[in-house]
């Protein structure tokens, strides 16, 4: 029987990285990961929330794990999933301190909800990568990533940290090289894999954002790579929509598409350009696409 | 009593605090420094994380909560995953943020009212609206030209939407806010 999930997509899913949400969406459908979105969710608070309070930050989580638990008594659920890695870390973080009952009360009289919140919470790779395994994901990629060299990005908190997210190594991680070696792309070394982009400061001090994101784009050019591949929605939005920011900033002049993996997972199981929503990337990847099929084109 | 000697006094009642709201034991902080060695913006920081740490076991409230540093910090957690005593780093960090804020000494008010602005789309619309979260953080502080060098990109890849996507239980939400308020 095919796992069925509670989805929690995430605010950012709704518009800045609309491809991210949709091709992970069709990418489950093709595993037979089933999502149920969490009805009427609303947004985590972000780092905004625990940066300012703890208890409202887990109220407004709370509030969405009390909803998934009323979706658990409807019908059995394997857990709660999300692909943005700061809505996980927020889920995960306020499930593990509702352990603390004194806390537990407090967020339930704020929400106004009992919160049971005993439901495993994952992020989409995680479940991908542990639940499904790499022969799976072999098996679905009738057109592999052939010829494509990519270094995998995985952001400061998809694995940190390791005592909340209990998920692959916090220094480095391995689960995006093995699915992305799995779709049959090239997976190059990268010391940077979890480095901060600095998305936080984002809006606020564009001087660390674009040095952080710069040294990010930096390692990945001096590898050698054709593009690097996200699991963040922060993080993509970073290298990819601000890379001409970075660029003035650093005079560099970094051109390199930054992918989503679900993006990439849909065009080695032979969905097009269209349907993965490659249009939506800021840096274009068209010239590098076209001659990735020109390549493969010349090897058949 | 002046302001520098007032800096050198040890104020219990800071360590206490910090201690109770972050959960943490401060005390098995001994300074090896892993936590700066990873700290992504120690670049830009007044002093590093882990002399951040030792304010805070010195019981030198004002300076710790006045420090850029605190506003500045990632949340990237890597200082948390490194620290050789368990010592959940970036949790103490977000507790300098919330005290410094109750004590009316935010250094770096742009990241303050970057905050407030995501909270109150947040309050008003259950889900994050950009638009209006960025017209008012404009407004907040003044800072017109915030990425608006991005704004062209954004529209036509359409990524900012014009229209907020209101919750249909928009009233629990509105109910949080208020009775965490109450509560503070
Ligand atoms: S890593 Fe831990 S023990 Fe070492 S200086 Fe930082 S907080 Fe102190
Ligand atoms: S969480 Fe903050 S203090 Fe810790 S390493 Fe990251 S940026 Fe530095």
């Amino acid at each position: 029987m095919s796992p069925c999930y509670a989805y929690y997509p995430g605010c950012s899913g709704l518009g800045t990285s609309l491809e991210y949400d949709t091709s992970t969406r069709a990418m489950c459908e093709r595993l037979g990961i089933e999502l149920v979105e969490i009805p009427d969710w609303n947004c985590c608070g972000s780092t905004p929330a625990h940066a300012v309070d703890h208890l409202l930050s887990a109220s407004l989580v709370g509030r969405n794990l009390a909803i998934a638990d009323n979706m658990a008594e409807e019908r059995e659920l394997a857990g709660i999933i999300t692909p943005c890695p700061s809505c996980l870390k927020n889920l995960k973080t306020t499930q593990h301190r509702l352990s603390n009952p004194e806390f537990r009360s407090e967020v339930e009289r704020v929400v106004g909800r009992t919160v049971r919140a005993d439901l495993p919470i994952k992020s989409v790779l995680q479940v991908v990568v542990e639940d499904m395994g790499m022969d799976v994901l072999a098996n679905l990629a009738s057109a592999p990533l052939k010829g494509l060299r990519v270094v995998p990005y995985y952001g400061c908190i998809m694995v940190r940290p390791p005592q909340i997210m209990q998920f692959d190594d916090p220094d480095n991680p391995m689960a995006l090289d093995n699915l992305l070696t799995a779709l049959g792309a090239e997976v190059l070394p990268f010391a940077l894999k979890t480095d901060c982009c600095g998305a936080s400061l984002a809006t606020t001090r564009q001087d660390v954002v674009t040095r952080l994101s710069g040294r990010i784009l930096d390692a990945a050019a001096a590898a050698g790579a054709d593009a690097v591949v996200a699991a963040c929605p922060m993080c993509q939005m970073n290298l990819d929509m601000r890379q001409a920011q970075i660029n003035r900033a650093n005079h560099s002049s970094h051109n390199i598409p930054v992918f989503y993996y679900s993006q990439l997972a849909g065009l080695a199981a032979g969905q097009g350009e269209v349907s993965t929503m490659m249009d939506k990337l800021c840096v274009s990847p068209r010239a590098l696409l076209a001659s990735l099929a020109a390549r493969a084109g010349e090897g058949a | 009593m002046s302001s520098s000697t007032n800096l050198n006094v040890y104020d219990a009642d800071f360590v206490d605090e910090v201690q109770r709201e972050s959960e943490q034991n401060l005390a098995l902080c001994y300074q090896c420094g892993n936590c700066t060695a990873g700290c992504p913006v120690s670049f830009a920081y007044d002093y590093p994380v882990n002399q951040i740490m030792r304010l805070v076991q010195a019981g030198r409230k004002k300076e710790a909560l006045s420090s850029h540093a605190i506003w500045l910090c990632a949340s990237c957690e890597t200082c948390t995953t490194r620290c050789p005593n368990d010592i959940d780093v970036a949790r103490v960090m977000d507790v300098l943020r919330h005290m410094a804020r109750r004590e009316n000494l935010v250094c770096e008010p742009a990241v303050s009212a970057f905050w407030d602005a995501f909270l109150g789309s947040v309050e008003k619309h259950g889900r994050i609206f950009e638009l209006g979260l960025m017209a008012s953080y404009v407004s907040k502080t003044g800072r017109v030209l915030t990425d608006v060098d991005l704004a062209p990109m954004a529209l036509r890849k359409g990524k900012l939407g014009f229209k907020a996507h209101t919750l249909k239980g928009i009233s629990e939400i509105r109910g949080i806010f208020d009775r965490y308020r109450e509560h503070n």
